[in-house]
């Protein structure tokens, strides 16, 4: 075990872990920040996406030791009240089925949406691809990504 | 109106409740707000129970309880829309609350897409019955009779232009003798049924507050997991656990039956001393293989059966008179449900009480396989409902929950029993493998006889031999057979149905495209048979059914051809619910992509149109994705897939870019709706994918036929 001192969602935590530990894991059980989730611990799903200096990556495939001074930002943090653009697209459009996969979800959306703020079809197939909804509720997705576009 | 019976006698007594929560590390709060945006009243702390169903407070915010597991049919929001209907208050001032597993509510169960229709009356009962005390009360005040008063909004009225909202007559309401009978509101007079209302979990789902049972923790819990026989049919003959009870974080190494678990003070600790384990196998019962199954499945198509499942007329004759005979063999493999949360369940057994909490589609009766396992009584067992990441038919099976309830006992800890998604994988339960051979015989252009016969590995019907087209065929012979084996299937998004109506509609269109007629004609023509002359019994409304194979006729410009869009057209009965649905697909780039489907819908009256609408559109991809990718094999007893790096399913990029649905219009009580447009969508697109390559697609995974086609694009 070791400890750490990690970032997330502005706040400093220390945490003593083994240095594989994935962030996924760290957020959930020593954060008790479960809005982050697992759905197939090798980055194939998306389920676990969560910021990294601003950019979606997925927690379940970093240890926590690699993150160094990075800031994390989890679906808690993505705003202070749920009121990011996103969030409210997803409202909006009611997105969600069983709702698992949404967290993943929006801060995938979100880091598409702060690259390229007005992204194409084509540009939402492939940037949301790599995030599985075992429900397919991809049509309401690529539409609240669209809404979450027009409310930025 | 119509007068129902409240079943219910006893005199209800106030009861002042308190605002839940407690005993969690994380704060797990059941109430959900129906009204996300506005927080137009706070949250009282008391509440006055009315009935089981829901309590009233006094600023006339309402909690309503949502009895029955929410596996992502969105019940959570239409079970308590019908109460709230009955009870004639302001959706915005309705709370929902999860109930825990209780004797107050009947079926507490997801599955069968029997959710709203088997609670529909009880719902509306509930509701009216709630209403008619809380009017009875007021009238007692106003000394006067409850008929000259009515409700809107949560306040009633009198003719002298009093009035007195819901959460000041509360208190009295609940002394109120239950009435015996009650009126419902005819369906025309519906103000929250039929109108689209949002998830009421939205916020926590959008914010990720814990809801999942993934997200349960209590102090002192530990995290445990498994390690199962790799193979099906092996046992576990020894262990070393050394090198487990090394990693930091675990604390105990525990046997039990077959597999071994590990318990840590976190999840990762947990996977990975599963990981440290050094197990030995050996061979408990024949090691099975998916060749195997296949051949003997095939064979199974050609046995004859002592116990036809129907058998009108004589088809065997029919056949030898016929002046045309088309037959055909369709085959699916074996399915994982992968639950995008995987199995999971939490168990605190002590000498004083089991408490359970998880994620299970059937908790009354798991509570009673846990009762005889631990030998306990089902009133020292309390079981909370978490909402699911998904269920697909997998947590009807509460192996899971049982697991953690032994490991609790045995290690005599709260316990997390977790599932890895390889273990989620590989230790499951599945959809069978099967296989279908269709034949069907022509005597002057009519047809004269149909014979299915079906087989499937462990399955005792794999047929529903009432189905279309049962009554249309003078001849007609459905026959099912079982192929025994030690892989653990069960039941999966339409049990049955999710490959029979694929191989029943692309059979269908093969044999309308054989006598060189329009398959939706071909379709219609078979039912008014049913209609004006039927053959032997069936059990579906042919009229029902031609209505929505008509709307989706009618929507999706069937009979008009647009250049470059190839159309598949396919209509099945499921689940109380009559669905069709046209595919469209188009060449881009020499790769097939599913450009629309427009899907008609007959399930009743529309509870909340939002979350049909999502279930539709769901159902379809997921039916879609599942006959284009899903494939799960056995060597030796070992599933060939264990994580989404070798097992493909559906992605955005693949979906039909856009999904219409046309609900008929109705005022029959509601009918299912989680399942019903799975099965019609595989036929569908194999339809469609025929009229745009001239290939059929007998056999699921199609993608792996398309592949090679699309290399000759």
């Amino acid at each position: 075990m070791a400890n750490f001192n990690i970032s997330v969602n502005g706040k400093k935590h220390e945490v003593d872990v083994d240095p594989d530990t994935p962030v996924l894991w760290v957020l959930r059980d020593n954060l008790d920040l479960v809005g982050t989730k697992y759905g197939c611990g090798i980055a194939q799903c998306g389920a676990c996406t969560v910021h990294i200096d601003g950019v979606a990556v997925r927690s379940c495939s970093i240890p926590v030791a690699s993150v160094g001074k990075k800031k994390i930002t989890t679906i808690e943090g993505l705003s202070e009240d749920g009121t990011h653009p996103v969030q409210e697209a997803w409202k909006k459009e009611d997105v969600p089925q069983c709702g698992y996969c949404q967290a993943g979800q929006i801060m995938n959306a979100a880091s598409l949406l702060a690259k390229n703020a007005s992204p194409s079809d084509d540009e939402i197939q492939e940037a949301m691809n790599g995030n599985i909804c075992r429900c397919a509720t991809y049509l309401k997705i690529h539409a609240a990504v669209k809404t979450a576009s027009s409310l930025l | 109106m119509s007068l129902i019976e409240t079943k219910q006698n006893r005199r209800s007594f106030i009861k002042v409740a308190t605002a839940t929560g407690g005993g969690f590390v994380l704060g797990f709060n059941w109430l959900a707000s129906c009204t996300p945006d506005k927080t137009i009243k706070e949250i009282p702390s008391e509440w006055v129970d009315i009935n089981a169903f829901l309590k009233i407070a006094e600023n006339g915010l309402v909690t309503i309880m949502s009895p029955n597991p929410e596996i992502g049919q969105n019940v959570k929001t239409a079970m308590p829309m019908i109460v709230a209907e009955e009870l004639d208050v302001n959706w915005e001032d309705v709370m929902v609350e999860q109930a825990p597993l209780s004797k107050d509510f009947s079926r507490q169960v997801a599955g069968g897409s029997q959710s709203i229709r088997s609670s529909w009356k009880g719902l509306r009962t509930a509701g009216a019955t709630a209403r008619q005390m809380l009017v009875n009360a007021a009238a007692e005040q106003w000394k006067m009779n409850a008929s000259d008063c009515t409700t809107s909004m949560g306040v009633i009225s009198n003719a002298n232009g009093e009035k007195i909202t819901y959460g000041e007559i509360a208190s009295m309401a609940a002394l109120q003798a239950v009435p015996e009978d009650v009126k419902l509101k005819e369906p025309k007079n519906f103000t929250i049924i039929g109108t689209g209302r949002g998830n009421v979990d939205i916020d926590k789902i959008i914010t990720g507050k814990p809801l999942f049972g993934l997200d349960y923790k209590v102090e002192g819990m530990k995290y445990a997991v498994a390690l199962r026989p790799p193979a099906f049919g092996q046992k576990l003959k020894s262990f070393d656990d050394t090198e487990a009870r090394n990693i930091n974080g675990v604390s105990d190494v525990i046997r039990y039956g077959d597999k071994i678990a590990v318990l840590a003070n976190s999840t990762w600790a947990a996977m990975k001393g599963q990981k440290a384990l050094i197990a030995e196998w050996e061979e408990g019962e024949k090691l099975e293989n998916s060749m195997d199954h296949d051949h003997d499945l095939h064979a199974l198509l050609y046995k004859k059966s002592d116990e036809p499942r129907s058998n009108d007329g004589n088809v065997e004759k029919a056949f030898t008179e016929a002046d045309k005979v088309i037959e055909k063999v369709y085959e699916a493999p074996f399915l994982p449900h992968n639950t995008l949360e995987p199995q999971n369940f939490f168990a605190d057994v002590t000498p004083e009480h089991v408490r359970l909490a998880g994620p299970i589609q059937t908790p009354a009766g798991t509570r009673s396989r846990i009762a005889k396992l631990l030998d306990r009584n089902e009133d020292d067992i309390s079981l909370e409902l978490t909402r699911m990441g998904g269920g697909f038919g997998r947590r009807l099976y509460g192996d899971f929950a049982l697991d953690a309830a032994e490991i609790s006992s045995l290690a005599g800890v709260p316990v997390k029993l977790v599932y890895s998604r390889e273990d989620d994988m590989t230790a499951g339960i599945y959809r069978p493998a099967s296989k279908y051979r269709f034949k069907v015989g022509f005597k002057n252009g009519k047809l004269t006889a149909y014979h299915l016969v079906g087989a499937g590995v462990n399955t005792g019907n794999v047929t529903r031999e009432k189905n279309f087209p049962a009554g249309s065929v003078p001849n007609y012979k459905v026959e099912s057979h079982k192929l025994e084996s030690n892989i653990t299937i069960g039941a999966w998004r339409a049990p049955i149905t999710n490959f029979l109506a694929c191989a029943e509609q692309s059979f269908v269109d093969e044999v309308a495209y054989e006598i060189g007629m329009d398959p939706v004609q071909f379709r219609l023509d078979l039912l008014d048979e049913v209609i004006n002359n039927p053959h032997g019994e069936f059990g579906y409304e042919p009229e029902k059914m031609k209505g929505v194979i008509k709307l989706a006729a009618e929507k999706s410009n069937w009979n008009h051809n647009e250049e470059g869009v190839f159309k598949g057209f396919s209509a099945y009965y499921s689940h109380n619910t009559y669905v069709a649905e046209v595919a469209k697909v188009r060449l881009v780039e020499g790769q097939l992509k599913i450009e629309k489907v427009d899907c008609a819908v007959d399930c009743g009256i529309l509870v909340n149109p939002l979350g049909a609408i999502n279930q539709i559109q769901g159902g379809i991809i997921d039916g879609m994705g599942h006959a284009l990718y899903g494939d799960l094999t056995f060597k030796d007893g070992k599933p060939q897939s264990s994580n989404f790096n070798n097992y493909r399913l559906i992605r955005m990029i693949e979906s039909p870019e856009q999904i219409d649905v046309h609900f008929v219009e109705s005022d029959n009580d509601p009918t299912g709706l989680g399942e019903p447009s799975l099965p019609p969508a595989g036929g569908a697109l194999a339809n469609a994918l025929f009229a745009a390559t001239n290939i059929r697609f007998y056999r699921q995974p199609f993608a792996k036929q398309l592949v090679e086609i699309e290399k000759n694009i």
